[in-house]
């Protein structure tokens, strides 16, 4: 039977593994995701799943375990925040360059300094270039959807890369949402068993894994890891399909709102979108035919399917809850790229919203939303990147 | 089991490490791989941190490694392989796995003295059941020789050379082992290539115990060392006899020293056959050899202390002759 029940982020996720009862789970507390693995440490006390937890003494010890008993052969996940991925920073590209599908959520932290224990998305957006799959996620109910269907597109045979499964900090992974649970047994029939090749632990066929390679070689490996991602957005439709058929929702490489009849668009990730939803609601009855496209799978980057979503529009404001300083958004670059081969591309201005927690109002959503219309109108954008909602 | 390390019976076994890796001639880690490999009966699960062994033993396409192996980075060679591990209690749990498989981590002392440190701790902390050899050549030899907390005092290394302001390295080495024993771990041993008997029923008894063990085994390396490359065994050898590098083992918190020199030498006897000491016999510089001898002295004097059970004396300089009567206790 289904459930369907008011948790947090955290709670929804931690189910999710539960679920799943992979083999091995390194942990190391960090908030905001701390909570995620003490839940899922209650499932192990309790004998709820069969998973043996490694107590690390740090998130590069977190995943580096991660590493070692993926290529032992067993299904893996580690969870962490903000500075705890910064420092498993160096390992994130090592598990990618091993080919090695560790799943693992990112409950979405500010990094520091100066410390910050709050929302934004530097932490992910930091690990861009690692080589991970990455799935963002607006609620409680995405981050559980999404994490199940991690596992079947981070291991199919064709694929076989580490996937991170974003969630905003503290205001999905603590805030109370309404969730729709799958049976056990329909979630651990849709991952099914975990096949491992090449294991360390098959003595009569002895591997090495992490060899120099120099520079006769190297650069080959590395254009094979780029290969395999193009593969990555068949296989998560595909695994989109099957999950579709068991929940009766509907995952695609990214999601719109009332964007295909829209003049102008927002661009936003994670739980911003859905405050985004709501003030559009509002502005269309006002006159603004605005919409959103929401980002699901930013890597690999859907270039050519946003591209195709986007180019219709007169203008559009991308949100980015992340910076580079110096440089736009991680966000408004990948879109201003997707819609680069058009001819006639919309007006774009990038927004940089919510660091370190700021909160992102329906007040926020007006203002940019009456940007842009005020851009469309003039023709003119004075500044393509601003910081909002600063104090005065 | 007790294997049998009579030469003839060793000389049937298969070695473990192919040949064609690219290590120096003369290197010590390939003997600490070879001679460790040899004493144990069962399958080897093995990780490097990078290092000397790690580039050597393994380029694109080739391995030396004729048992599984993994390297993952420099500073975490116990957290990585502790995850193999625990992935083996997994798979042995639910019946995938049963075969009997030892896991050993052969890291060189900068991966494990220093950048390492944090996740050995761990590793042992949490009671991994695995082996962790340190191949120690007291420095970063990899990347040319530069000082790590493993170098002894006052040797020239490429961070810390000899010039008219400084004498080579001025702090001691950390006494790993005796951290290894502060985290109550069941077997911490220190061995030598040069008493090769002595090195292989350590790691047998390694072997028979569950749990984390750590074992120190000195490594010459005659490029850092400045030393002949046909020398690793005699001042394997040398080390030991001259209780720079003692033979001990403390089994469940008891320490036991293992080899005691029938003749305590004297510490140039290990320093004179190495450049990076040369400047100790320069005019002037016999107060380091006196320094570097009191260290020795007072280490060798501390251990027999614990091996009997006794409070360290108080640190007082003792001639070596006074020393030497020390040691021809029970």
């Amino acid at each position: 039977m289904k459930t369907y029940a008011a948790v947090t982020g955290n709670e929804a996720m931690a189910e999710a593994l539960r679920q799943v009862n992979p083999d091995v789970c390194a942990a190391y507390p960090i908030t905001p995701q701390t909570d995620l693995m003490q839940n899922f440490s209650d499932f192990t006390a309790d004998g709820r799943v069969t998973t043996e937890m490694i107590l690390v003494e740090s998130e590069h010890s977190a995943m580096s375990a991660c590493i070692g008993a993926s290529a032992a052969g067993g299904r893996v996940v580690t969870a962490t925040s903000g500075p705890g991925l910064a420092l498993m920073w160096e390992m994130l590209f090592v598990a990618a360059g091993m080919r090695l599908p560790i799943v693992m959520p990112v409950v979405n932290r500010a990094l520091s300094a100066p410390l910050n224990i709050h929302c934004d998305h530097s932490d992910a957006m930091g690990a861009r270039d690692s080589g991970w799959i990455q799935l963002w996620s607006e609620n409680a109910q995405e981050a559980y959807d999404n994490l199940i269907q991690a596992f079947r597109i981070a291991e199919h045979p064709r694929i076989q890369v580490p996937i991170m499964v974003c969630m905003d900090g503290f205001i999905i992974s603590h805030s109370i949402g309404m969730v729709d649970f799958l049976p056990d047994e329909v979630v651990k029939r849709f991952v099914g068993e975990f096949k491992a090749q090449d294991t360390l632990l098959d003595v009569t066929r002895p591997v090495s894994y992490g060899p120099l390679v120099l520079a006769d070689q190297y650069h080959e490996y590395k254009a094979v890891q780029d290969a395999v991602m193009t593969d990555v957005f068949d296989v998560a439709l595909s695994v989109a399909d099957e999950f579709a058929e068991i929940s009766g929702k509907r995952y695609g490489l990214f999601d719109t709102y009332r964007l295909e009849d829209a003049d102008f668009g927002l661009i936003a990730l994670n739980s911003a979108a859905g405050t985004c939803k709501d003030v559009i609601d509002e502005a269309r009855k006002a006159g603004f035919k605005v919409g959103l496209l929401k980002p699901r799978l930013f890597r690999p980057f859907p270039y050519r399917q946003i591209g195709d979503a986007l180019k219709h529009l007169k203008a559009a404001c991308v949100l980015d809850r992340a910076d580079s300083y110096g440089a736009y958004g991680p966000l408004f670059t990948e879109i201003a790229s997707s819609l680069y081969p058009y001819a006639t591309k919309p007006l774009m201005i990038n927004r940089i919203y919510g660091l370190g927690g700021r909160d992102f109002l329906p007040v926020d959503v007006f203002g940019v939303i009456q940007e842009v219309a005020g851009a469309l109108e003039t023709g003119v954008v004075p500044e393509t990147k601003k910081y909002i909602s600063l104090r005065k | 089991m007790t294997t049998s390390f009579k030469p003839k019976d060793l000389s049937q076994k298969e070695i473990m490490l192919a040949p064609g890796h690219r290590m120096c001639s003369g290197c010590g880690a390939a003997i600490v791989v070879k001679m460790v490999l040899l004493a144990v009966n069962k399958p080897v699960v093995a990780c490097s941190p990078t290092g000397c062994l790690e580039v050597t033993t393994c380029i694109s396409d080739y391995t030396s490694w004729k048992i599984p192996w993994i390297h993952s980075a420099f500073e975490n060679a116990a957290a990585t392989l502790s995850g193999v591990e625990t992935m083996y209690r997994v798979m042995k749990k639910k019946g995938r796995i049963s075969e009997d498989i030892a896991f050993v981590v052969f890291g060189g002392d900068g991966g494990t003295y220093d950048i390492g440190l944090q996740s050995l701790s761990g590793a042992m902390e949490r009671g991994h059941d695995m082996l962790y050899i340190c191949y120690d050549n007291g420095a970063y030899m990899n990347t040319g020789t530069q000082r790590s907390g493993a170098t002894p005092y006052g040797a020239a290394t490429t961070t810390t050379p000899v010039g008219s302001a400084m004498n080579g390295k001025p702090q001691q080495r950390k006494n790993i082992t005796q951290i290894m024993a502060a985290h109550k771990i069941p077997y911490v041993a220190q061995a030598s290539l040069g008493f090769h008997m002595d090195l292989m029923r350590k790691v047998q008894k390694a072997m028979e115990i569950k749990g984390p063990k750590f074992l120190n085994i000195l490594s010459p390396c005659h490029r850092g060392w400045r030393s002949k490359s046909d020398d690793a065994i005699t001042l394997s050898r040398l080390a030991v006899n001259t209780c720079y590098w003692p033979l001990f083992e403390i089994e469940h918190g008891k320490t036991r020293i293992t080899h005691t020199p029938n003749k305590k030498l004297p510490i140039e006897a290990f320093l004179k056959p190495q450049g990076r000491f040369a400047h100790f016999f320069q005019p002037g510089h016999e107060g380091m050899v006196r320094e570097i001898q009191h260290q020795v002295d007072e280490e060798w004097n501390d251990l027999l202390c614990l091996s009997r059970d006794k409070e360290p004396e108080g640190q007082q300089a003792k001639t070596s002759s006074e020393l030497a009567l020390l040691h021809l206790g029970p």
